[in-house]
């Protein structure tokens, strides 16, 4: 598999919202408008590369009974780090996620990718693995969030777009999340199928 | 007279799954048969009412050190602590239910719903009835996450049952599996919205 | 390809895990703590300028009222003092509702600012939009009733959301409180 096609291949073949189905959680809890999927989506990415990359170079080292506990003090590392650079330098943004950004410690993807990739490969391909599915997962929420704000709340990207009267609530709102992911799927899986 | 607010609350109002979306991933996963949702939520319940527990003490020695930015760390160590307390404890007194359960017992550490409850308890301010707001002691966290634990396993059994009934029907061929689940949880969630009034 | 799963390795591995993610945790939020204490004081900073009249210097009080600490803010130009700040904080619908009140010399209310909420999108989350809001500014208690008109008064709450209305408004109303001992206190010159 060469270098670009690790890439493609987390964006659409292995998209982990669409096809492998991990980190339900976040993506229905933050796609209420499309900058916070776009947000939660990256900041996820970069705790995916980082945790990637490190697991990749020293699972040699770890046993394997330990292996579970190890990768997952790696990661919680990395969410803090995360979290502490969010609360300096973009509290805006820290303060909407709120408690999701430490909840990427048990995003089933990052622990997942670290199983199925990381600990079988070399450190650029597990960096390039991780920048391959954390896009996918990034453009996921941001077209869940697109969905969920312009039904929901008529804007997008914060711009607005439809007049409050035609708004359907209901969208922003828990419903909305499932309805919306369950017809994005189902489009997903159309489009993917014919090619 | 709180506790019984905080019971509601967490049950229906704010139900852990259908409005807060914490466990959603075992959630579609375990749910298409009712024997395995119920061993599933009661695991669930024990494991969070259990961790919130020990997590809230060991807050209180983190802060008293001043060393929360190991928050993240030092809760979800001791929830995988937990499990793998449960895995061998079950395996010991129920074989039967620990192979049902199968690879979703060690998957509770990863349930976004226990490391979740456990950082809420800890940083949610609460009020009852317009008192001012204030952060949970223990005997309200504890009530608070078996509560919250019932409510999950409230949603995770209704929704077994529904899926049930689901796969004795006809659905379209692209909505088989997880759309046709999602859109169910939906409905769910929409029904479940109506107790919003309940409780401030 | 892992190294074996002696007692002996595995315990090695994990201290070592642990001691080198502690130290690097250590590390950061050292470095972090500056910054985030910068950002926290640039909020208060920019929402304190907005509900007082305009001001050369603020000082920071501690207000305790019914048991409960509120951070205030004596705003000065000059030798006189313009202004005064609340920060009030009320439980609203999905969680804690912050609201910095700002009164006048006078006693009116200024303005108000939301500091922090977890109010639903669409809904309660208008109390920081104009329509809501701006029916606190230059509102005089002892003319304006502070209760939303459901309840008898002359706030008008947010379409769907009487729940995160009714809060705001005991927000302003607890502020208007703890402005009357404040103001009552003593005040040091500078």
């Amino acid at each position: 598999m060469n270098k670009l096609q690790i890439i493609t291949k987390g964006i659409v073949k292995e998209n982990p919202t669409f096809v492998l189905l991990l980190g339900m959680c976040p993506t229905l809890a933050t796609t209420t408008s499309a900058i916070n999927g776009m947000s939660m989506g990256l900041a996820t990415m970069a705790v995916l590369i980082l945790s990637n990359i490190t697991i990749s170079a020293i699972a040699r080292f770890i046993p394997d009974k330990v292996r579970i506990p190890s990768y997952i003090v790696v990661i919680a590392t990395f969410v803090t780090l995360l979290q502490l650079a969010m609360q300096a330098y973009v509290p805006d943004i820290y303060e909407t996620l709120g408690l999701f950004i430490p909840l990427i410690v048990v995003n089933c993807i990052i622990l997942g990718r670290a199983e199925a990739f990381a600990n079988k490969n070399g450190v650029v391909d597990s960096a390039l693995d991780g920048v391959g599915i954390g896009l996918g997962f990034t453009l996921a929420l941001t077209l869940l969030g697109l969905v969920r704000e312009l039904l929901g709340s008529g804007s997008l990207f914060g711009w607005q777009l439809i007049p409050s009267q035609y708004n359907i609530l209901a969208f922003v709102l828990a419903p909305g999340a499932f309805i919306v992911l369950a017809y994005l799927m189902v489009l997903f899986r159309k489009v993917t199928a014919k090619k | 007279m709180e506790y019984f607010f905080i019971i509601i609350s967490a049950i229906f109002v704010n139900n852990i799954l259908l409005s807060q979306f914490l466990g959603v991933c075992p959630f579609l996963g375990v749910s298409s048969k009712l024997d395995t949702a119920v061993g599933m939520s009661g695991a669930v319940c024990f494991v969070i009412t259990l961790a919130t527990v020990v997590t809230f003490l060991l807050n209180k020695l983190l802060l008293l050190f001043e060393i929360t930015y190991l928050q993240t760390i030092v809760f979800i160590l001791v929830i995988a602590a937990l499990v793998q307390m449960v895995e061998i404890v079950l395996k010991k007194i129920s074989p039967s239910l620990y192979s049902a359960l199968g690879i979703f017992l060690p998957l509770i550490t990863t349930n976004c719903a226990v490391l979740g409850v456990a950082l809420n308890v800890v940083t949610k301010e609460f009020s009852f009835f317009g008192g001012q707001p204030h952060l949970f002691n223990l005997g309200e966290a504890t009530v608070y996450a078996f509560a919250t634990s019932l409510g999950y396993g409230l949603a995770m059994i209704l929704f077994a049952g529904l899926r049930e009934h689901l796969s004795l029907n006809k659905v379209p061929a692209s909505f088989k599996g997880v759309p046709i689940a999602l859109l169910t949880a939906g409905l769910l969630a929409l029904a479940f919205m109506g107790f919003s009034g309940m409780v401030y | 390809m892992a190294a074996k799963s002696s007692f002996k390795n595995m315990v090695i591995c994990l201290t070592v895990i642990c001691l080198v993610c502690s130290s690097l945790l250590a590390f950061f939020n050292g470095l972090t703590e500056e910054p985030i204490r910068v950002a926290q004081a640039k909020k208060t900073e920019t929402s304190l300028a907005q509900v007082m009249p305009a001001f050369e210097r603020t000082e920071a009080r501690s207000v305790e009222l019914d048991g409960t600490e509120y951070p205030c803010y004596v705003a000065t130009a000059g030798d006189a003092v313009v202004g005064y700040a609340v920060e009030s904080s009320v439980i609203g619908f999905g969680g804690t509702l912050k609201v910095m009140v700002g009164f006048d010399a006078a006693g009116t209310v200024w303005s108000t600012m939301v500091l922090s909420h977890s109010e639903t999108p669409g809904l309660g989350a208008k109390c920081t939009e104009p329509a809501f809001k701006d029916q606190f500014d230059r509102l005089d208690p002892a003319v304006k009733s502070l209760q939303v008109s459901k309840d008898g008064g002359d706030i008008d709450a947010i379409t769907a959301s009487t729940i995160t209305s009714r809060a705001y408004t005991k927000a302003v109303a607890d502020a208007c409180r703890v402005y009357a001992a404040l103001s009552a206190a003593p005040e040091h010159q500078e």
